[in-house]
Parts: structure tokens; C-alpha cells; sequence
């Protein structure tokens, strides 16, 4: 690589150029930062002070640029030069914003501002520019895991963007549940009837287009790789594997209906003529418009009772605690299949909350219309017999009630088709898990070989949904999108669309694996994790820590990175006890060294230095924007951004303390259930990294108070601040640090 | 960026608020070149007024940073503010846009220093906080706003208050001689995100909103919890400015009745929901909740924050639809008249406040969409054939929650996409 040539420029627009001494900026960039290049610019944002800077880059060679002006968050279009380093120094937020306006600050306000120039030039300094990734691969061709209405739509889709799909799906036919209904819900105004489920169309599609490979009878018994370079077994129920290529992964396995065996008490397999809602469908197909006969002796039905949430919303912890979303507008389609083939028909919904979002508004007016009852009541009980009888609680009359059917419903809801729970499981081979109020054998839908586990994580419920509410999307495995039921519970529509944006993301994550960038949230990065084989003592913190599952161990018990796997989050580099890992432009040495750039004054000075660590999602900018509202807080703070919590070395921390620094604030996003890490684990690394930084603290004499980890949100606008100065009271109260030289 | 260049072969998306974000971003990641319209000043869109989204009770300024960033980031992706679309001619993968775009009084070089702001005096109306305070009339809309950059109401043009502000402007970045201007745009796919309104609260009568002070609606209360909102982050009556520690949420505003809205909103029943934690996290055990409701929707795994919320003693539940709300002239306080279902008594409850959960229409009424789309009886975009290849996203085609306008908003860019590539032949 070309050497490096640092310029730094300082602005002073906004107040900067009457607030500080712009001259001895200049001088400490170019004296303490080894800046070669260093100007000043009245306004540096507009079009003359950027094409100095251009220019400075052109004909100059300088390839490492500091920008000693505003927040790295403002003015992003203007200071967005191609292929150089650049570095932030934010003088306008991060200082005279946050400074008053006086001659007794001015001095401290000064020192704030020289300090965050060095830091910029130090920063600088130790970055490069990253060079694409060179072992990235270049397939592009899309595996759809699952043949249901779900994974043929991501297929026909992908397909019709031009992509070629590999479709397996495990039984010998495609369509999956939706293949079994009669009929399904409407989808398009006026939402009164029932309608055709497309399945033979889309089947058909599929068959035509020769963009699509379909596998049936198989399933896949290994997946390894990364995106853009996935290397998939795909066996044969008759036995024979083949191994294909493919870029990005759509996971769309789907569910099983809960079983309804497990609910004795609502008559679930203690009579023929008690059915599941997938049952009932079995019935409508067989009678194809004619009026439906129940399975125990073939009589015409005449009454019909569906038991809503049968087994579902359950509190006491024995069945599903969640609510399948899709079951009021089943039963209510399903009661109509009995009005539409014989209005005579007593159809009776039994309900706490009917659950029709949406113009399902209209469809369950339009059963109302069509003569179906709908009852809100608790069912305690079904009665087996010639004449099923269901006792319930009626909630309106407050009184208890029987009804009298040919038939019952039980609404039991969707299980996830997810395979294995890593979580609990622990990725080992051969592991039953266990979902949910179920028993049933879990098979691995991937068999991912990667070290921590075999399938997707999953999220809640057996479901492997997204976390995030902003990203659905969002896997914990890169190039790898879930969708359909298994993922959350949905209907056919919501399916449908659901598919469709999953076959975007997994087309996204193979172009961009193409061209060697990081994918979501730190989409178009170029750099990625390397490390230093000699220094690397395998203790394995960074594949197990690792919050996306890239980091597998090779044969010689090294780590091995799959850098198209990657986030780059730094949670490895954060981990690793020897500092052998790094990032082009994030290391140990870009924060190190502008941790250690810091100007420290003396024990006697009455001038503290207090590190802060802020996530450069969430506290970071909760600092700008408590700058862009002029709330203060102590000049004696340097704020370093940080990738994520997790990134943080503790080594960045005991070099803090030991050059002198008197207090280290982190702040990072929430932790725990409802975590807002949007890598997932970072900050709880963090939290647990940062439990046993007291032993260190007593280990060099200093009081535990000087460090502390707080989870802080984008909106805590006026408490990030408040946490720092209540930093400088602690230092206050405790006095200076001893170890200043 | 008024002389964006676009070929058949660019996305055009309309709406910058979370849909049309996501779909201008998804496209932008998958290498496509995308022009992104917004009407407002700045990118955010409705759920930037949120204070946290249920069931995590996260805020939606964090997703809208990540969001940003990636626009910042990407190279692909132009935006618009202040635009809107006038007319869209031609047919699937050839289309011709023509784009209004209002003037904002302010440039490129404007560094968000807040100078013009400060010169200012006159106020206006804040629409971010749905007009319940003023702000100055040189202003950023909101903390997070992008482009950072400030905007000189219109309403001050040709007042001393404009050359004030003008002065103030060291950097050159106010112009006031800006005019309306037109630009057409060649795209070949569109994705409408216009996204949706709050129904009209006063077109519900007996809920007296249009009469009584402390009647208010579910997004006037989002903006209450924000410290730089308009109460300052205090749950307090708009009447008195007391504490509001006991409130009344109405559900299906408007939704859920042909007098108003057909169809069912989704979000209102979680939205109470969450907001009653918002009376807690203010007041503790003191806090008192009613959520008047006909069925709680919390569908799929909401179903959890529902039994949590359900387990509160300082929440209480009313199957009811609420018939009139009448206000005691004395205390300011509103009593709620209605039959609770559940054992058919009546009731006449008294409240600090009344949060009426209102529905969700389309912003813009899909039958007057440029180009001509399918719209259902709503207004609603309904996906049809005969829409070429214009493609609604988010809360344009439906009422949906941000998980659901976000899927669907990745839905229409992947039919975006599948436009452009056959525009621009390309295979894989």
C-alpha cells in the first residue's frame, strides 16, 4: 500500500473560527498528528473548501483525510471523498455546542477541541482502506428450502428477477398446507367469499419456468459456506445426495398444525367428529361444494361449532401461548363453506377476541350477513357422543351454556417447522429439542456445519422471526432469510408478500457477497476481520462470541473467518484477549491510538480526562442531538464512537487507566429479552466483559466508581450528557487519578 | 439535487417515510438506482412521531439512524424532499414523471448552524407535534430530520422576518427568490409509499373531540411522551395542564364502523396497549388505565405483551363500545358513557383524559393516484395487474403495523426490480 499522506483540515464556519484558536489546531495536527497537509477553511462545506480538499487529494496524494469541523453524522454528502480514510474530529457538536460561551471555558473548550484533532489524525493514522474482500464468491443462483405457497412464491419471484432458483421441497409434491385447503381467504375486495387457492397455478408456473430446478422427495443433509459460495447436499428420500452451489438461502419450511390429541378435554381424538381446522378442510374438499359429512358416520352435517384458540393463548404454560393471527378468518371461512352449500346450516364461532385485522373486517361481516353465529365464551369442555355437546362459559350473559353439533372445530394453531433450537440444544449432533407443548422429533431443516449450530436461532415460540421491528428480516445467519409460518405465524397472504421480500433480501445478500461487501446493518462495508495467526492463542472467545455465527475453527483449531458471513461488528475484536483481530478501518489501533493521543494534564492540574465509548447507532447521536440543543456537559469528556459495545477491548480500557484517564463511561444499547443491539449480542458482551473490570480496578488501586457500562437510547438526549457529568462529579468526589505522568 | 438524471432503469419511490425508505434502500442495496420523494421536508415519516414502537418498546429514532446511515452510505440512492408527484405518464418500464417540488428557501449550504432560527420571531403551528405548540418559523422539523437542513416557512416570505433570517445566514444558504418548480423524471418502476393519516377525530361526534380539551387522540399522545415534544415529555390535560394519571383509551375510533372506516386498523389495540405503559412509566402505581375495546387484536406473538399488560392491576379492561363522552364543566374531566357487554351494565366513568385510538386511512386516496391504480373502497392501492408497474408499499395498500409495511415495502421493491432487469435484460 501506498504511504500514507494525512491532511487535515479545519473548519471555521459555525461559530468555530470565534470560538477556538483555529491556528493552534493546525499546529497540533501538524505537530502532534503528523498531518503533512494542514489548512484552514472559512466555511469547509461548500463547494470551495471541498474542492480544496479534492484537489489536496489529486494532486497533493494525500489518501488519509481528518475533517476538523462537524459531527461525522452532518454534511455526509460534502465529506464523502471516494477511496481515501477519512476521519471526524468533531469540533461543532462535540465541543463549542456543548461548551458555554465564555472566557472562563475557554481554555477548557480549547483543550477539548486540540484533544479531538489529535484523536482524528491518531484515528487516521492507523486506518486503511479497505480492500475488497478476496475471498468472496460469486453465485448468485438462490435455494428455496420448502415447497408451500411460501417458498414457491420466493422461487417464482427470484426467478422472475432474473435469478436461477434451486426449489426442495421434502414431499413428493409441491403446495404444502395450502394444497390441502378447499378454498382460501380473499385477498381482494369485496372480501365476502371464499376463493380459490392458486396453488395449481403457481405449481404450474414453477413447471414452466426454466429458471427453476425442483427437488422433491429431498431434503437438504448439509449446508456450508457463505453467501455468494454456499455449498449444499441435497438428498434424496431413495437415497443418492447431489451437491449444488448457491448464493443465498430461503428458509421456508413452514409449520404443523398443533396436534390436537393433546387437547382430551375439547374432545381432540377422543371423536372422529372432533377435526382441526386442517381436518375440516380434508371434509370441504371431499364434499367440493356439496354439503359436508362428518367423518364418524357420514351424515350431513346440520350444526357446526368452532372452538377458537383451541390450545392457543394458553396461560397454563401446557399448550401454545401465543395466538396464530390466521384462525378467526379460517373458522369464519369455514362456517361459510357450510352457509354457502346449505344456508340451514347452525354455524357457531366460539371466541374471546375475534382477530380479524384488516378488511378481514369486511369477510367476518360478510359471515354475519351470511347467517354465522359468533359467540364470545370460553370453551371449558366437548362432550363425545352421537351429538357432540360443548360446554362454555358465555362472556356476554355471564353464564355457563352448552351447544349442541354434528361437528366441532378446534382452531389449534401453527407450529413452527424450525428444526433445531440451537439455543437450547447446543448445535451438538443429534439432538431431539423440544418445542414448545410439543414432543415431536425435531429434524434439522439446514444442517448448517457451522460451529454454533445447525439451523437459524430462533427467536420466541419456535419461531425463527426477526427481532428487529424495523428490520424483519434481519437472520442471525447472513445470506440466510426465513419466511412464511416457520418465521412467525401468518396467513396465505401475508405469506405470500412475506415471500416476496425474503427472495429480494436473499438476492441482495448474493450481489453484494459478489462485490465483497458486508451486508445489513453495515451494508456496503468493505472491510472485514483478519488476524494475526502467531499471536492467536485458539481460546475460541471470538467463534463462540460471535453474534452471527461467521466464525468456524479449521482443522488446526484456528479461527476461521467467513468474511461474506460477516457484519462486521467487531464483537471478535472485542473479545479476543491477545488483540490478534482487526478490521481495515477498525482495530485495536484506530481507538487505541486515539485513546492514547489524548492530551493528559498532570495530577495537580484540577483537569480530569474521562473516556466515553458510545455506540455509534444510539448514544452517539443522542450526543449530537443534545449538542444540536445546546444542553451541556463537561469539557473534560472525549467521546470515542464505537461500532458496538461489543467491539470494545478491555485492553482500550486498562490503557485508558493506566495512562492517566480519571473516569471510562460505555455506552451501549439495551440488553436482555427486548435487547436494541442491533448486533444482537454486543452490548450483553459488553455488560459481561465489563463485570469483572472491578477486580482490574482494585488490582491498580483505583476506586470502581472511575468505570461504568450504562445502556443509553437514541432519544436519552438529555441523560447521555447527565451520565457524563455525573462522571465528573464521581471524579470530583474521589479526586484525580493517580496515574497520571 | 433538483437536476437528478434517471433513465428507464431507475426505481422511482414515492413517500420517504419507513416503507418508502426500506423499499428506495433495498433496491439502492441490490445495485439499482433510486430517486426517493418525500412531500415533507424530511425523510422519517409518521413513525419518527412515535415515542417507542410495541411490543419491544424500543424507539423508532434508533431504526431511522440505521436507515439514514445506509442512505448516507449508498451512492445509488438520491432523495427529494418537498416533492410530490403531479403526473405519471406511460406504461410499465417507461415511464415519465413529472415532480413538483416546493421551495424549501434554503440550500446546500446550509450547515444546520440554527443562525435564521434564532433572527426569527414569528411562530407557527408544529405540524410534527400534530400543531399542539408553535415553533419558530425558520426551523429543522425534528432532532433526527434528513437532509439536515434547515426550511423558511412560506408564510414569512416577503416579511422583515425572511431578511432577518437571511442575514442571519453566514454560509449563503438562504435564497428567498426560490420558486415552485417542475422536473420529469424518466423511471421504469414506481413503489407508492404514501403511507397514511389518522382518521379525522372529529368526525366522530359523540367523542366530542372538536369540543372537549381533554379528549385527544392516540398519535397526539405519542408526541406528549417526547421531552422535546410539546408537553415537554409530561403526560399532562390539555385543559389544565394537570397530571393526567387516569386515563380512558377508546378503541376502533372510527375503525371498524361504516359510519367511519370499515375496516380494522390492527395497530390501535396494541398501541393502547403500549401507551398504558407509557401512564406507568410517568406515575407509577399511582397510574390508572381503561382501554374501552370491543376485541383486543394482538395477533401472533403480540399476544404476549397483551397478557403482560393484561397482568398490570393499574390496567383495567371494558368490553364496550363507548356511546358518548360528555365533559364536567367544573374539573374539565370526561365521563364515558357506554354498556359494558360483558354482564350489560352501564357505566358512566370520569377520567383525567380520553386517548381516543383512531384508525388508519391512506394519506393519499389511491383513486387519485397519477397513472391509475386499482384503489379498494378505502382508498386503500389494491395489487392489480392492470397497475403496470406501479407497486404500493407499506400503509398505502393497507392498515398495517411497521413490521408488516416493512415486508411489504421489500415485497414491492423485489417487483421493482423485476421490472428494471427486464428492462435492462439483465440475466444472471
Amino acid at each position: 500500500m501506498a504511504d500514507i499522506k494525512i491532511g487535515a483540515y479545519v473548519c471555521k464556519g459555525c461559530g468555530l473560527g470565534e470560538r477556538l484558536n483555529t491556528a493552534q489546531l493546525m499546529t497540533v495536527a501538524q505537530r502532534e498528528g503528523k498531518a503533512q497537509v494542514v489548512r484552514e477553511h472559512e466555511f469547509l462545506c461548500n463547494s470551495a473548501g471541498i474542492s480544496m480538499i479534492k484537489q489536496d487529494i489529486e494532486k497533493e496524494g494525500v489518501n488519509h483525510v481528518v475533517i476538523a469541523a462537524c459531527s461525522r453524522r452532518a454534511k455526509t454528502d460534502a465529506f464523502g471523498f471516494d477511496s481515501v480514510a477519512i476521519s471526524r474530529a468533531n469540533l461543532r457538536e462535540g465541543v463549542i455546542w456543548v461548551q458555554p460561551d465564555t472566557d472562563e471555558a475557554k481554555e477548557i473548550t480549547q483543550e477539548m477541541a486540540a484533544d479531538y484533532v489529535r484523536m482524528g489524525c491518531a484515528e487516521v493514522a492507523k486506518m486503511q482502506i479497505p480492500q475488497i474482500n478476496p475471498s468472496h464468491g460469486n453465485n448468485k443462483r438462490i435455494l428455496v428450502v420448502g415447497g408451500g405457497i411460501s417458498g414457491m412464491t420466493s422461487a417464482i419471484e427470484a426467478a422472475k428477477a432474473g435469478y436461477e432458483v434451486l426449489l426442495v421441497e421434502k414431499t413428493g409434491q409441491l403446495g404444502g398446507w395450502a394444497a390441502k385447503l378447499y378454498r382460501r381467504v380473499p385477498s381482494h375486495e369485496p372480501y365476502a367469499d371464499p376463493m380459490e387457492t392458486g396453488v395449481p397455478a403457481l405449481v404450474r408456473q414453477i413447471e414452466a419456468d426454466k429458471r427453476i430446478t425442483v427437488h422433491l422427495n429431498s431434503t437438504i443433509s448439509r449446508t456450508s459456506g457463505a453467501p455468494g459460495q454456499f455449498s449444499v447436499d441435497i438428498s434424496k428420500e431413495s437415497g443418492g445426495t447431489s451437491t449444488e452451489n448457491v448464493g443465498a438461502v430461503i428458509m421456508a419450511s413452514g409449520f404443523e398444525p398443533y396436534d390436537l390429541k393433546k387437547l382430551p378435554e375439547l374432545g381432540g381424538g377422543k371423536s372422529p367428529d372432533v377435526v382441526d381446522q386442517a381436518g375440516l378442510e380434508q371434509l370441504a374438499r371431499a364434499a367440493n361444494g356439496a354439503a359436508i359429512k362428518r367423518p364418524s358416520d357420514g351424515k350431513e352435517i346440520k350444526s357446526v361449532v368452532f372452538v377458537q384458540c383451541a390450545g392457543q393463548r394458553d396461560e397454563s404454560g401446557k399448550h401454545l401461548a401465543y395466538c396464530s393471527g390466521h384462525c378467526c378468518n379460517t373458522s369464519i371461512k369455514q362456517a361459510m363453506y357450510f352457509k354457502d352449500s346449505n344456508p340451514n346450516v347452525d354455524a357457531v364461532v366460539v371466541y374471546t377476541d375475534l382477530r380479524t385485522p384488516g378488511n378481514g373486517e369486511d369477510f367476518y361481516r360478510s359471515a354475519q350477513r351470511k347467517g354465522v353465529i359468533f359467540t364470545k365464551g370460553t370453551v371449558s369442555e366437548v362432550v363425545p357422543g352421537a351429538e357432540l355437546q360443548v360446554k362454555f362459559k358465555d362472556l356476554i350473559l355471564n353464564d355457563d351454556a352448552v351447544a349442541k353439533a354434528d361437528l366441532v372445530v378446534l382452531a389449534t394453531g401453527m407450529v413452527a417447522n424450525s428444526g433445531v433450537d440451537i439455543d437450547t440444544a447446543g448445535g451438538a449432533p443429534n439432538v431431539e429439542g423440544q418445542k414448545e407443548g410439543g414432543e415431536s422429533k425435531v429434524v434439522s431443516i439446514l444442517n448448517l456445519t457451522y460451529r454454533q449450530g445447525k439451523d437459524l436461532p430462533l427467536l420466541k415460540h419456535g419461531f425463527n422471526d426477526s427481532h428487529f421491528i424495523c428490520f424483519p428480516y434481519e437472520t442471525r445467519r447472513t445470506g440466510i432469510y426465513s419466511c412464511g409460518p416457520v418465521r412467525r405465524p401468518m396467513d396465505a397472504q401475508q405469506a405470500i408478500e412475506d415471500a416476496t421480500g425474503a427472495a429480494l433480501k436473499a438476492i441482495q445478500a448474493a450481489e453484494n457477497a459478489a462485490l465483497g461487501r458486508a451486508a445489513h446493518p453495515r451494508s456496503g462495508d468493505l472491510s472485514f476481520p483478519t488476524f494475526r495467526r502467531e499471536g492467536c492463542t485458539q481460546c475460541k472467545r471470538c467463534t463462540v462470541e460471535c453474534p452471527f455465527g461467521a466464525i468456524d475453527e479449521d482443522e488446526q483449531r484456528y479461527p476461521q473467518f467467513n468474511e461474506s458471513r460477516c457484519r462486521r461488528c467487531g464483537t471478535c475484536m472485542g473479545a479476543c484477549p491477545v488483540r490478534v483481530i482487526s478490521f481495515e478501518n477498525y482495530s485495536v489501533d484506530t481507538v487505541g491510538y486515539q485513546i492514547k493521543s489524548v492530551d493528559i494534564p498532570d495530577q495537580f492540574s484540577e483537569k480530569p480526562r474521562i473516556l466515553v465509548l458510545a455506540c455509534e447507532n444510539d448514544a452517539y447521536p443522542a450526543l449530537d442531538m443534545a449538542a444540536m440543543n445546546k444542553i451541556q456537559y463537561s469539557a473534560f469528556a472525549r467521546i470515542v464512537p464505537v461500532r458496538c459495545l461489543g467491539s470494545v477491548n478491555t485492553i482500550w480500557i486498562n490503557d485508558a487507566l493506566t495512562s492517566g484517564y480519571d473516569g471510562v463511561v460505555l455506552m451501549g444499547c439495551q440488553k436482555g429479552d427486548n435487547y436494541q443491539c442491533h448486533f444482537v449480542k454486543g452490548s450483553e458482551m459488553a455488560y459481561y466483559r465489563m463485570s469483572k473490570i472491578d477486580d482490574t480496578l482494585k488490582g491498580m488501586s483505583l476506586e470502581v466508581e472511575r468505570v461504568r457500562t450504562c445502556e443509553v437510547a437514541i432519544t436519552d438526549i438529555q441523560r447521555a450528557p447527565k451520565i457524563i457529568n455525573e462522571m465528573a462529579e464521581t471524579i470530583q468526589k474521589i479526586g484525580l487519578s493517580p496515574m497520571k505522568f | 439535487m433538483s437536476g437528478a438524471v434517471a433513465t428507464n432503469e431507475t426505481i422511482l419511490v414515492v413517500g420517504g417515510g419507513i416503507s418508502g425508505m426500506t423499499a428506495a434502500l433495498e433496491a439502492a442495496e441490490c445495485g439499482k438506482d433510486v430517486v426517493l420523494v418525500e412531500k415533507n421536508p424530511s425523510l422519517g415519516g409518521r413513525v419518527s412521531q412515535l415515542y417507542k414502537y410495541f411490543p419491544k418498546l424500543c424507539h423508532p429514532t434508533c431504526g431511522m439512524e440505521i436507515n439514514l446511515r445506509r442512505i448516507k452510505a449508498n451512492k445509488h440512492l438520491r432523495v427529494l424532499t418537498l416533492a410530490e408527484v403531479d403526473k405519471v405518464e406511460g406504461r410499465a418500464g417507461d415511464y415519465t414523471v413529472t415532480i413538483r417540488l416546493r421551495p424549501r428557501y434554503v440550500n446546500e449550504n446550509c450547515t444546520a448552524c440554527g443562525a435564521c432560527a434564532d433572527a426569527v420571531s414569528t411562530e407557527i403551528d408544529n405540524p410534527f407535534n400534530y400543531k399542539l405548540n408553535k415553533m419558530k418559523a425558520a426551523y429543522l422539523p425534528f432532532n433526527m430530520a434528513y437532509p439536515q437542513r434547515y426550511v423558511i416557512d412560506s408564510s414569512i416570505i416577503g416579511t422583515p422576518d425572511a431578511e432577518k433570517a437571511k442575514a442571519a445566514c453566514k454560509y449563503d444558504a438562504i435564497d428567498l427568490g426560490m420558486k415552485e418548480q417542475t422536473m420529469t423524471l424518466k423511471v421504469g418502476a414506481i413503489v407508492w409509499a404514501t403511507g397514511w393519516r389518522p382518521y379525522d377525530a372529529a368526525k366522530i361526534q359523540p367523542y366530542g373531540y372538536d369540543r372537549y380539551d381533554n379528549v385527544i387522540t392516540s398519535v397526539e399522545f405519542e408526541r406528549m411522551m417526547d421531552p422535546f415534544g410539546p408537553t415537554a415529555g409530561k403526560l399532562v390535560r390539555p385543559s389544565d395542564g394537570k397530571e393526567a394519571k387516569n386515563v380512558a383509551f377508546i378503541q376502533c375510533a372510527g375503525s371498524r364502523d361504516r359510519n367511519h372506516l370499515k375496516h380494522c386498523s390492527r395497530i390501535c389495540c396494541m398501541a393502547s396497549l403500549k401507551q398504558s405503559t407509557y401512564v406507568n412509566e410517568q406515575f407509577g402505581d399511582q397510574a390508572q388505565s381503561t382501554i374501552y375495546y370491543i376485541d383486543i387484536r394482538a395477533i401472533d406473538r403480540l399476544e404476549d405483551f397483551y397478557q403482560k399488560v393484561r397482568a398490570n392491576p393499574t390496567v383495567k379492561f371494558v368490553k364496550s363500545k363507548v356511546a358518548n363522552i360528555t365533559e364536567d364543566r367544573e374539573s374539565s374531566d370526561v365521563i364515558l358513557h357506554g354498556v359494558d357487554t360483558e354482564g350489560y351494565h352501564r357505566y358512566d366513568n370520569r377520567h383525567d383524559l380520553c386517548v381516543l385510538a383512531v384508525g388508519m386511512e391512506p394519506s393519499v386516496d389511491a383513486r387519485g393516484i397519477p397513472g391509475g391504480v386499482h384503489a379498494d373502497a378505502s382508498g386503500f392501492l389494491e395489487a392489480d395487474a392492470a397497475n403496470g408497474a406501479i407497486f404500493g408499499a407499506g400503509c398505502a395498500t393497507n392498515a398495517l403495523d411497521v413490521n408488516r409495511a416493512v415486508q411489504s415495502a421489500t415485497a414491492a421493491s423485489l417487483r421493482a426490480i423485476q421490472v428494471i432487469n427486464k428492462v435492462s435484460g439483465a440475466e444472471v
